[in-house]
C-alpha cells in the first residue's frame, strides 16, 4: 500500500496518520498543500485532522480549493482511495467528493473524548476488518462535527449502505447519528472520529487498527 | 467598486450559535426575541468592471457552501 498524507498549514494529525499507515505496512509520503501533483503510484490519500488554514471562512473550505486538492479529486475520480478524518472529512464534503456538510456541534462545545461507534457496514475496504454491528471505541476531537445533509441524501446514504459508522450516543447532533460515510464507489471514506488515535497500545485503545489493516490487505493485492 | 455578500444558514438548518444568542438575550431580560439567526457579511473590494455574475461565481465556488448556506449579493 502506497499512501500519501496531505499536510496543510494547521494540520495536526498528519504525523499520527502517517504512523498508523506505516504500522499497517504502508509506504508513506507526506505531500504539501502547495504541491499540484500527487506522487506517482499512490493507492490512498489521507487527509488528516487539524485546522487547515485556521478553519477560516468554513472548516475545510480553503483547503478544498488548494492546489493539491485538485489532484486528490482527480485521484478519487480515477477510482483511487481517499480517507478524510475529522478536518479531512470537512475537506471532503467541501470538495463535493462526499455529500453533506459538517456544522457546529449542537452543544456549541469542542468535544474531546473517546466515544462508542457502531460499525454500520463491513462492505468496504475500510470496514471489512469489523463485523457490521460491532461497537468500537474511537476518540473524537472536534467543534464542527455535526453531520448535516437533506433528508433525501440521508435516505440515499442509508439505502445504499454508505453509512460506515454511527455514534452509539450522539455527541454533536449529527443527523441519523452519522459519524462516517462512504462514497458511491465505497473508496472515499470521511469520518469525524480518529481511528489513527486508537491504533497503538500506547494510545490506550487499538480499535482503530483493524481499519488500517483492512485497507493494507485490500491495497496490497491491488 | 465594492460588493457585499451576506451568507446565512438556510432555513431548516439548525443554527446552534443563533440559538445560544437568543438564550443569552432572554437571560439578560430582552423579552420577545423569538428567533436569532447568525450569518456572515463579506465585503469585497473589486477592480472596475466586475459584475454581479462574477461575485455570484465566487459565492458558488468558495464564499458560501450551498449545501447549508444561502447568500445574497449587493453591488455598491
Amino acid at each position: 500500500m502506497r499512501a500519501a498524507v496531505v499536510v496543510f498549514p494547521g494540520s495536526n494529525c498528519d504525523r499520527d496518520l502517517a504512523v498508523a499507515f506505516k504500522a499497517a505496512g504502508a509506504d508513506v509520503q507526506m505531500v504539501w498543500h502547495k504541491d499540484s501533483d500527487l506522487p506517482d503510484g499512490i493507492d490512498i490519500v489521507g487527509i488528516p485532522g487539524g485546522f487547515s488554514y485556521g478553519d477560516y471562512l468554513r472548516c475545510g473550505a480553503i483547503a478544498a480549493n488548494s492546489p493539491i486538492c485538485r489532484s486528490v479529486a482527480a485521484h478519487a475520480k480515477r477510482g483511487g482511495y481517499v480517507m478524510g478524518i475529522c478536518n479531512g472529512f470537512q475537506v471532503l464534503t467541501e470538495t463535493g467528493l462526499l455529500p453533506g456538510a459538517l456544522l457546529r456541534n449542537a452543544g456549541l462545545k469542542y468535544i474531546c473524548k473517546t466515544v462508542g461507534l457502531k460499525v454500520e457496514t463491513s462492505q468496504s475496504d475500510y470496514t471489512n476488518g469489523y463485523n457490521a454491528g460491532d461497537v468500537i471505541d474511537i476518540p473524537i476531537a472536534h467543534h464542527d462535527g455535526n453531520y448535516f445533509a437533506d433528508a433525501e441524501t440521508i435516505a440515499r446514504l442509508q439505502g445504499e449502505d454508505r453509512v460506515a459508522f454511527t455514534y452509539t450516543d450522539n455527541p454533536n447532533g449529527a443527523q441519523a447519528d452519522i459519524a462516517g460515510i462512504l462514497s458511491e464507489n465505497r473508496r472515499v471514506l470521511g469520518m469525524m472520529p480518529h481511528p489513527e488515535r486508537a491504533a497503538d497500545a500506547g494510545h490506550g485503545g487499538t480499535d482503530g487498527q483493524a481499519l488500517f489493516r483492512a485497507l493494507a490487505g485490500a491495497l496490497a493485492s491491488a | 467598486m465594492k460588493a457585499r455578500v451576506h451568507v446565512m444558514l438556510k432555513n431548516g438548518v439548525l443554527d446552534p450559535q443563533g440559538e445560544a444568542v437568543r438564550h443569552a438575550l432572554g437571560a439578560m431580560g430582552f423579552d420577545g426575541v423569538n428567533g436569532v439567526r447568525q450569518g456572515k457579511v463579506i465585503e469585497l473590494d473589486l477592480a472596475d468592471g466586475a459584475t454581479e455574475a462574477d461575485v455570484t461565481a465566487m459565492c458558488e465556488k468558495l464564499l458560501a457552501n450551498t449545501v447549508i448556506e444561502s447568500y445574497s449579493v449587493e453591488m455598491a
